[in-house]
């Protein structure tokens, strides 16, 4: 009898919990969209699904978080499935947008063209790898795609500046890279390492701080990482043209500085932005703010005429 | 006349007793093994994560800042999940046992089915997830839907079910069946009136190991199309979500080493919600458990 007595008493107070937990959130679920339809204009209901690249994931994070806080009515969904993973679904017509970090390939065009979806590739980012050295370093100033494969890759022996040109210090060569769990060591692992193993003797971290420091504190060491923190560094390192090419924010634009550096992209399904006012909005959204959520997590922005043009050919498409 | 060599059983026994020492030893070690790995790895995520728990990270969404980043949709996304997983996987699971074992004729066919049940029970959840994106995400046109994954999970873990429910109803005695048949009683009321109450503890036990399977799974979802990036609670079955393992998968890859305190907090609330389903698996198997 007494056990029941407990069951029965537990589970009214755990049901008055869970409605009083559900009451007040509906309650602010309210009161927060009042507070926003007076800011702004217009309401928009519905639901806009994207999936593709995890490297263009966090600029669509802060993106998606900004614009839940405006259009709390429109459901933003946005998986990681990865460029190929999200064109994938596009093709299939599930998502209105899918974000890549490379170009569209001919054959997922085609696919596209088969399926009769027609899509608007729309830039976002720019996402940049700098060389670096210290400052010290007086005899390197220009590395080839070459050399850095030759620079990185463990070959079981020590590797001297020497090694890559005998005009320079027979000095062992001292490494820094970002930690293997970063997009930045993939990106340099798809483009410089090709899937080979770094150096033993890298010194990985994946606080960008000590690699900056270790960088500054030895004449022969160097290192890579985001084109953005080697901006907030500039005055204490060298950075190493690639190619002949340095790394700014033309180079970087007109692709010339390559591999290493490449655009990031979302491309929108026509038809759903067209029909759709929450798709329409959200992209519309996106290019407001990806200069911003890029810059925020170490990309490089687009120029403001870029973004300007990506949002009058999205209006085009309406 | 001596039966018993002294001597020659000494030295036999040596042996023996060294032999029996080192494998006493050995068991130890891979015990010892096993529990240090789990040791290092439950401090670890705890000394990292702890910092990082409170409850704004149970009621916030997720954050490109780490320190406002919640795991709330993940948390609630996963408590929809296991709704629609149990009750199928349970129902279907328990049901397809109770058939293999008391109506099912033991034949040829019977074996083959029992056969690739057991093989089902070792395919890779990858394999599962495009099962499940082929037929529910896109045949049925469920799509990304708590409905199509808690379907696909269901599928994943149902093997496990239905194999340990039918060893927890083999294990149910010979001699109550013939009691209750004696008795005049049906295939049905045996069945519902003795068979099945004996063997709930067993039955328990393996689906809620099975459900924390499902609970943990990230490839499945992955390929069924789950985002990660969203900022809503789901409100019913046909509603899109997140869950607990794709949340963490998520933070764990990112560069920010802030990020990783928030992936190893996420680790711990998993981790809890497991623990919160093993418990009531232990309470309700001592709360059923009789023995005959």
């Amino acid at each position: 009898m007494r056990n029941w007595k407990f069951a029965m008493a537990s589970t009214i107070l755990g049901t008055a919990f869970v409605l009083g937990a559900c009451g007040s959130t509906e309650e602010t679920a309210t009161g927060s969209e009042t507070a926003d339809s007076s800011s702004d204009e217009a309401v928009v209901e519905g639901s806009v699904a994207g999936d593709g690249s995890s490297t263009v994931a966090p600029i669509l994070e802060g993106i998606v978080e900004e614009y839940a806080a405006v259009q709390p009515e429109v459901q933003v969904t946005v998986g990681v499935s990865g460029t190929g993973g999200g064109f994938e679904k596009f093709i299939q017509g599930e998502t209105a947008f899918s974000n890549a970090s490379r170009p569209i390939k001919d054959e997922e065009a085609a696919a596209l063209e088969e399926a009769g979806i027609e899509y608007s590739e729309f830039l976002l980012a720019y996402d940049g790898l700098s060389v670096v050295v210290n400052q010290e370093n007086d005899w390197v100033e220009d590395l080839t795609v070459e050399d850095l494969k030759e620079l990185w890759v463990e070959d079981g022996s020590n590797k001297m500046w020497s090694d890559i040109n005998p005009e320079w210090p027979d000095e062992e060569v001292v490494f820094y890279a970002p930690g293997t769990a970063s997009g930045t060591y993939d990106y340099f692992n798809e483009v410089i390492l090709e899937e080979e193993d770094i150096v033993e003797s890298a010194t990985l971290s994946e606080d960008d701080n000590t690699l900056v420091q270790g960088i500054q504190g030895d004449p022969n060491a160097i290192g890579f990482f985001g084109y953005a923190y080697y901006i907030a560094n500039q005055d204490t390192l060298k950075v190493v043209t690639i190619d002949g090419v340095e790394p700014n924010p033309e180079t970087i634009e007109s692709g010339d500085y390559s591999p290493l550096s490449r655009p990031l992209f979302t491309y929108a399904n026509n038809a759903k932005i067209a029909e759709d006012e929450a798709a329409y909005d959200f992209m519309q959204f996106t290019l407001e703010n990806a200069g911003q959520m890029a810059e925020a997590v170490g990309y490089v922005p687009l120029a403001v005429e870029d973004y300007e043009q990506g949002l009058s050919d999205l209006k085009a498409l309406k | 006349m001596r039966y018993i060599e002294q001597e020659k059983v000494i030295r036999r026994m040596n042996g023996r007793m060294v032999i029996n020492r080192i494998f006493q030893g050995f068991f130890m070690f891979a015990t010892a093994l096993a529990l240090l790995a789990l040791v290092i790895l439950l401090y670890r995520i705890v000394s990292q994560g702890a910092g990082h728990l409170s409850l704004e990270f149970l009621t916030n969404f997720a954050s490109r800042f780490p320190e406002k980043a919640g795991i709330k949709a993940a948390l609630v996304g996963s408590i929809w999940l296991m709704a629609v997983v149990a009750p199928t996987s349970i129902l279907l699971g328990v049901g397809s046992a109770i058939y293999l074992e008391e109506y099912a004729k033991k034949g040829r066919i019977t074996s083959f089915i029992q056969m690739n049940i057991s093989n089902l029970a070792g395919v890779p959840s990858v394999v599962f997830g495009l099962l499940g994106l082929t037929i529910f995400v896109r045949a049925l046109a469920l799509g990304n839907s708590i409905l199509a994954a808690g379907f696909t999970m269901s599928l994943l873990i149902l093997p496990v079910i239905i194999v340990s429910a039918q060893e927890a109803i083999r294990s149910v005695p010979r001699e109550l069946r013939d009691a209750s048949y004696g008795m005049g009683a049906t295939k049905w009321q045996t069945i519902v009136r003795i068979i099945l109450p004996a063997a709930i503890p067993g039955i328990l036990t393996g689906s809620i190991l099975a459900l924390s399977r499902a609970i943990g799974e990230t490839a499945p979802l992955i390929v069924v199309g789950i985002p990660v990036i969203i900022q809503f609670l789901p409100e019913g079955v046909m509603d899109t979500f997140t869950a607990l393992p794709m949340q963490i998968y998520d933070w764990s890859s990112r560069p920010q080493a802030e990020f990783q305190t928030v992936a190893a907090a996420g680790i711990i609330v998993l981790m809890v919600v497991l623990l919160f389903m093993n418990s009531i698996a232990v309470y309700i198997r001592n709360k059923f458990d009789k023995s005959y």
